[in-house]
């Protein structure tokens, strides 16, 4: 009683609000709002610098990779020193019969007669599978004398891009100047690098055979892991009970997503390849893997945007008869796909850039083809990189910046794909 | 009593008139180990609005929910006690909850519309239980359940626009239009107007008006002016006991009990 007498009787002096204490007050707010907005502004900066640095490296870099330098060598096709002739290279074993041919010694021996001593030196060590196209395209050719735009060795590669560096051999560089000069020597896109796959020589490889393997890893991943964590999803949060099991469940989910993904690598050693002898370095087992990997994230994810629908939407639903199931299918998923998608990109893109589980499962391997399906040997882009960054051979530089660009577009692609498909989604309401 | 006893009580009680649509016999809903409904014995019929009135929390919104089985989706939520729809027990185990809930139709508290076009609200019911048998049939149906529902005039330019564009009274007149596309036997509706302004209060009251007689209706509202202009019959809840169950007319000028009086005088509330 005594204390609520003293409230009622202080008398309060009005606020003075002009007062040096008041305005120290204001000014402080003021500096702190200007602070934050300051400290915000630089962290967007920071991030925008370190991404423009990053494109800017690899657009420098890697735009050269997508380019290659060739040479033209006169070639006389003779048939007798090739030992074929018109019939041998139009009939079915025309593969076998070019590939038994000396067309790799004739190619090499045609540079030294065109560029003088050491001039197959200058010349791709597979310039001759580009001779061999060329005669299965048109057989005619046998026996007569052509111009071929060669692929240039990697140190002549370098040395017309400029690249050469310190390590510059001074007789390629005069080399070039010399072929410049008569104008023998060019530079076009590397189209061999879009469609092939990898080899041991860098002005031949290709980002091909990485970029379906990596498509095809991708889908199997998004084929096992999107419906069975949207299913999960929609089952933990619909209907099962609220007890110890689902608690148990919950909690393990969620540790999975934060488990490193090496030991999802070798979870799918021990389970695919010992256990279920799946074959090895294929894009199923890597798919397979990933999709363990992604799994948690989509389910995580999807149960969030799941609980996120608002619960008037079912009681108006289950009010008018609708079953669990009508409920589920027709309302609640439809209103959390955009947010199950969200979850879905950000899974998938982790596993798009993901490495290590795919080393530990065989995918580091050399193949030098594209696969044709799910269960032949593939590489994927991220390891494809990782594989080129440990070469030695500076014409691999390049590349590896080139094959980052690829990574990046097939990235944005993804994603662009999944935002759009998002938006469909959110315009029905 | 058992369930038995129970049932024979039911239909020798109403032999005298028709067959009231609802009834329920000594209902006690337990959450967990809280029990929110004691002992409540009330009728819904064909020909009379009833009301349910009481202060916040006294229960008369889970009561609600259990005659059409919605407390089913709380996990926690126990109904003891008969509900009989036309002399069925609702809570038998071969009941099937989905067609309970097509003949006990429902209208919630805050305007919940889903979000698709005004079209596909009213059409989402009768098309899950196949009630129209061609497209002609639907739009019949729709444009049926719009007009009772007083809304078609509002909307027929525009039954491709999304229902939660409408406003809220419109969007509530669009939920009854819902609920009785299905073709219910019985509207529950649980305070309908507290998100509305008078304007739209009064329009959803002259739908009660209309809809009455079709449909056996139940409604909770906290406004007891509310439960005078719209309903025949009152029940009082309180503490989640029925105070007093009566015709609306009588309860208003004279409760029997002092509990009542003083709610209704606005001693409480």
């Amino acid at each position: 009683m005594m204390a609520q007498a003293n409230v009622t009787t202080i008398a309060r002096a009005p606020t003075d609000w002009s007062s040096p204490a008041m305005q120290g007050r204001i000014r402080r707010r003021y500096r702190s709002e200007r602070l934050f907005k300051a400290a915000g502004l630089g962290a967007i900066g920071i991030s925008m610098l370190f991404l423009a640095l990053l494109l800017a490296n690899m657009l420098l870099n890697g735009a050269s990779g997508f380019r290659q330098t060739e040479v033209l060598v006169p070639i006389t096709l003779d048939p007798g020193v090739l030992m074929l002739d018109r019939a041998r290279i139009t009939g079915p074993e025309a593969e076998q019969a070019l590939a038994a041919s000396n067309l790799d010694g004739m190619t090499a021996e045609a540079a030294d007669a065109a560029f003088g001593k050491g001039g197959a030196r200058l010349v791709s060590d597979g310039a001759w599978l580009r001779v061999r196209e060329r005669l299965l395209a048109d057989p005619a050719m046998l026996g007569r004398t052509a111009s071929f735009w060669l692929p240039a060795a990697t140190a002549l590669d370098q040395a017309a891009k400029g690249k050469a560096g310190s390590h510059a051999d001074p007789d390629v560089q005069a080399a070039y100047d010399r072929l410049k000069a008569a104008g023998k020597v060019r530079t076009s896109v590397n189209l061999g690098f879009l469609t092939g796959a990898d080899s041991t020589d860098p002005v031949l490889v290709g980002i091909w055979g990485a970029f379906k393997g990596s498509l095809i890893t991708m889908l199997v991943t998004l084929i096992i892991s999107f419906p069975i964590g949207v299913l999960s999803a929609l089952y933990l949060e619909e209907y099962a009970p609220r007890n110890r099991w689902t608690d148990l469940i919950e909690v393990s989910i969620n540790n999975l997503a934060a488990v490193p993904s090496i030991i999802f690598g070798l979870l799918g050693l021990a389970v695919f390849l010992n256990f279920m002898n799946m074959p090895r370095s294929a894009p199923l087992v890597g798919g397979l893997t990933l999709a363990l990997m992604t799994l948690p994230v989509i389910v995580i994810a999807g149960r969030n945007a799941i609980k996120a629908v608002p619960p008037s939407v079912r009681d108006a639903a289950l009010g008018i008869g609708a079953s669990p199931v009508q409920v589920v299918f027709h309302h609640v998923l439809p209103l959390a796909l955009p947010g199950i998608l969200t979850g879905t990109i950000v899974g998938m893109a982790r596993a798009l850039g993901e490495t290590a589980p795919l080393l530990m499962i065989g995918m580091r391997a050399f193949i030098a083809a594209a696969p044709e399906g799910v269960s032949s040997p593939a590489t994927v882009l991220p390891v494809q990189i990782f594989l080129w960054s440990d070469e030695v051979s500076r014409g691999f530089v390049e590349k590896t910046s080139a094959a980052i660009i690829v990574l990046l577009v097939f990235l944005l692609g993804m994603n662009g794909l999944a935002i759009y498909l998002r938006n469909r989604f959110e315009r029905r309401w | 009593m058992n369930r038995q006893q129970q049932m024979h009580l039911v239909h020798t009680a109403d032999e005298a008139q028709a067959e009231p649509k609802m009834t329920a016999r000594n209902v006690n809903v337990y959450y967990g180990d809280k029990q929110a409904i004691r002992d409540v014995s009330i009728d819904v019929d064909q020909e009379n609005v009833t009301a349910f009135i009481g202060p916040s929390g006294c229960g008369k919104s889970t009561f609600l929910r259990t005659l059409n089985r919605m407390n089913d989706t709380v996990e926690s939520a126990r109904v003891e006690g008969l509900i009989t729809l036309d002399g069925q027990d609702i809570y038998a185990s071969g009941m099937d909850v989905v067609q309970l809930r097509a003949r006990v139709g429902m209208v919630f508290q805050k305007p919940n519309p889903f979000p698709k076009s005004i079209y596909e609200n009213v059409a989402y019911g009768p098309r899950i239980h196949g009630l129209a048998s061609s497209r002609a049939d639907l739009d019949v149906i729709v444009e049926g359940s719009l007009r009772r529902a007083g809304l078609w005039d509002e909307v027929k330019d525009r039954l491709a626009d999304s229902g939660t564009a409408l406003s809220g009274g419109q969007q509530q007149r669009l939920c009854i239009a819902r609920a009785i596309a299905v073709d219910p036997e019985v509207i529950l509706m649980d305070e309908p107007c507290s998100a509305l302004d008078p304007i739209a209060t009064a329009k959803i009251e002259e739908l009660i008006h209309a809809l009455r007689g079709r449909y056996a209706i139940a409604i909770v509202t906290h406004n007891m002016q509310q439960a005078a202009r719209v309903s025949q019959k009152t029940a009082f809840f309180h503490l989640g006991t029925l105070v007093e169950y009566g015709d609306t007319s009588d309860m208003f000028t004279n409760p029997r009990e002092t509990r009542t009086k003083d709610y209704i005088t606005g001693r409480y509330g």
